[in-house]
């Protein structure tokens, strides 16, 4: 009878049930917006993350750099030229090679002939060179072969003086110039890279939002213009103008626009259909308010994409322009102007190419792999 | 497909005469005459020498007979380089340009797509991994930073190939490496992407299941199939072969347009500048027709809508 008797339960057993309200569908983390999901993606990437840190780093080393020694970028002194680099404290760790002396390996058909050999090649202070012999010869014709090194700093009776990176070949510090260099390329790389965006964005979003006949005329511009290869343009106009970071810019700006004006464009018009656009437009909203509202915060991502794209572009082309004589004159230094210089010294004194050399690589693979990694995280398509 | 074609050939001879009219005026504003490097000379003499090079017509006679010579590939006469017709000096230049250009594109889309192929084969793998940081190095370090490199490791350092000049095969070794990176590392990060798509789809899963060989899959259905989009990378690679070509001919002293280029800008050549120019001009345009016309014959869509515009 007990098992059965259910319906005896006391009634101050049962609890009403307070009715909540349905959670099934409640959000428990706050919702991210595009921009915050963007950014979370990027700093998750870590060799974009890690690039970022380098380019602040450079950007830093471009505004400090030329301070943090007692050289200016114009000093010239033929008294002091070519010294080779010479860092305090690294200078002890000898595979470095910042110990401020030159080397080189010389042949001849005895120790004597090359000893000879090394101390013409090296001022002929023969104190200041250790000649250590590699192989001692037989005689004949560069059989032997010695290793000279020569301590210049002491040479010059300049024990004191640190040229970190080295000097260039009218005496100049390398570490200096190298600075104020990347500075240079960083200015013509953002200001060209500013003016492509404000100039492509309002040609593209013109012609896209008002359509039709200004769209028609536009483009038959744009179209003539994509045609004539953007090199060649910035080649005549370098010849032209008066060479400088402002010819550079105007050069690297004239073709540069055309890109992000045909991708602005693209998504615009791709836009400017959609129904939320339509559903505004009927509402009366002004083409202003459509524009910032609507617009803008649809194409950003992409737009802040090609940006970190044409940055590189710009280093590149600055450091070009420079190399084939038509950028940056001296005295000023620009990053292609002394990787010109490097090239002209690369035999004997390598150095002078190196580090101008590794900042510009950095550099551009850096803001590759932001570029990448914005990319990723502006194109909901690539997340993975 | 007709009207297609001829409505890209107008615009390509359009763009030409933009940019031959374009050059001849920009040289007109700047300063410097053939007269500059002599300067003990008669009023006489500089007349003769004007006189020669036509300066003394008015401009718009100079424009007229300059665009006449140029439909007949005439362009001028080079005020440096004793004489030599501009035309001639390209002629003779051209080879080795031609010669770096081709063995450089080949070399780098061959092995850029043998990479970019193996990366996708082994996704995710140190093989895929290491080829991604090719594709990065690669597409970032100007290709005279990469030349420097090898000039000094290869020819001063180790002394395997010579530092400099032009003659014998050897001496396009290093150029050719230096001037193949970009399009290696381009082929190679195209070739990876594609392939990793092509390999997802519904009729590789088709040849899967009727029992194809795996090579058959990835080279015959896979490959082909990921190597029709490559077509339109074709065309910026070209591209930068022409940019990277200037430095690399000047940084191996290789007898070429880009150095020819480089050269005539130090000494103010101007119909030479000029000619180079156009070279180049029609060059860039002309690669990029033909790309976009072969693209057309293998895509038919876009046959379509560029004739029915």
């Amino acid at each position: 009878m007990d098992k059965n008797n259910l319906n005896n339960i006391p009634k101050d057993l049962f609890v009403p049930l307070v009715r909540k309200e349905d959670t099934s569908e409640k959000i428990s983390t706050p919702s991210r917006t595009f921009f915050q999901d963007a950014k979370r993606t990027l700093f998750n990437n870590k060799p974009a993350v890690f690039s970022m840190i380098l380019i602040v780093l450079i950007i830093i080393m471009s505004i400090a750099g030329p301070w943090m020694n007692n050289f200016g970028s114009d000093e010239q002194d033929l008294k002091r030229a070519k010294m080779p680099p010479r860092i305090p404290v690294l200078e002890n760790v000898s595979w470095l090679g910042l110990n401020g002396t030159l080397s080189g390996n010389f042949e001849g058909k005895d120790v004597t002939q090359a000893t000879n050999k090394a101390n013409a090649r090296f001022d002929n202070k023969k104190e200041f060179i250790d000649i250590e012999v590699i192989n001692k010869g037989d005689g004949t014709r560069n059989s032997a072969e010695v290793k000279a090194t020569y301590h210049i700093y002491e040479a010059k009776d300049m024990k004191d003086t640190y040229f970190w990176f080295g000097s260039d070949a009218l005496g100049r510090d390398q570490w200096t110039r190298l600075w104020e260099g990347t500075r240079v390329s960083l200015i013509i790389a953002f200001v060209a890279a500013l003016l492509d965006l404000v100039i492509g964005v309002s040609y593209g979003g013109i012609s896209a939002f008002y359509g039709g006949k200004v769209d028609n005329v536009m483009q038959r511009i744009a179209e003539i213009l994509v045609g004539i290869p953007n090199l060649v343009i910035i080649l005549l106009m370098m010849l032209v103008l008066k060479p400088g970071i402002i010819s550079i810019v105007i050069a690297l700006t004239i073709t540069g626009w055309i890109g992000m004006s045909r991708i602005v464009r693209g998504e615009v018009l791709k836009l400017k259909n959609q129904e939320f656009v339509l559903a505004s437009r009927t509402l009366g909203t002004s083409n202003g308010t459509i524009i910032r509202k609507h617009l803008v915060p649809n194409i950003s991502g992409i737009i802040i994409i090609n940006t970190m794209f044409s940055v590189p572009g710009a280093i590149f082309f600055e450091a070009f322009l420079s190399f084939i004589g038509l950028g940056i004159v001296p005295p000023d230094a620009s990053l292609g102007s002394l990787i010109d210089l490097g090239f002209d010294n690369l035999r004997l004194y390598p150095y002078m190419l190196v580090f101008p050399a590794i900042v510009i690589s950095v550099l551009m693979i850096a803001f590759n792999i932001v570029g990448d990694g914005l990319r990723d995280a502006f194109d909901p398509k690539m997340h993975k | 497909m007709t009207r297609y074609i001829l409505r890209r050939v107008w615009y390509m001879l359009l763009t030409l005469f933009i940019i031959a009219t374009a050059s001849f005026f920009l040289m007109k504003i700047l300063p410097g005459s053939p007269l500059n490097a002599e300067d003990k000379l008669s009023e006489e003499q500089k007349e003769i020498i004007l006189e020669k090079y036509g300066l003394n017509d008015p401009v718009p006679v100079q424009y007229a007979k300059y665009l006449g010579g140029l439909v007949q590939g005439d362009l001028g006469v080079s005020f440096k380089f004793d004489n030599t017709p501009v035309t001639q000096i390209l002629v003779d230049r051209i080879g080795p340009s031609a010669l770096l250009g081709f063995q450089a594109l080949i070399v780098g889309s061959i092995l850029g797509i043998f990479l970019g192929l193996m990366a996708s084969i082994f996704r995710n793998s140190p093989i895929d991994f290491s080829s991604t940081i090719i594709a990065v190095i690669g597409t970032s370090i100007p290709s005279f930073v990469f030349a420097g490199l090898l000039q000094y490791v290869f020819a001063v350092k180790l002394g395997w190939f010579p530092v400099a000049l032009w003659g014998t095969f050897e001496h396009t070794i290093l150029p050719t490496i230096a001037l193949a990176i970009h399009p290696l590392a381009t082929a190679a990060r195209f070739t990876r992407t594609e392939m990793v798509e092509v390999l997802h789809s519904n009729y590789i899963i088709t040849a899967r299941a009727k029992g194809v060989a795996e090579s058959g899959i990835i080279l015959k259905h896979g490959l082909r199939n990921a190597l029709i989009p490559l077509i339109t990378v074709l065309g910026p690679m070209a591209v930068g072969l022409m940019t990277g070509s200037m430095v690399i001919e000047q940084i191996f002293a290789i007898p070429g347009i880009g150095e020819q280029f480089v050269t005539s800008v130090m000494v103010n050549d101007y119909p030479t500048i000029m000619g180079t120019t156009l070279l180049f001009a029609f060059g860039f345009i002309l690669i990029i027709l033909i790309i976009d016309l072969l693209y057309g014959l293998i895509d038919p869509r876009i046959r379509l809508a560029g004739g029915s515009k």
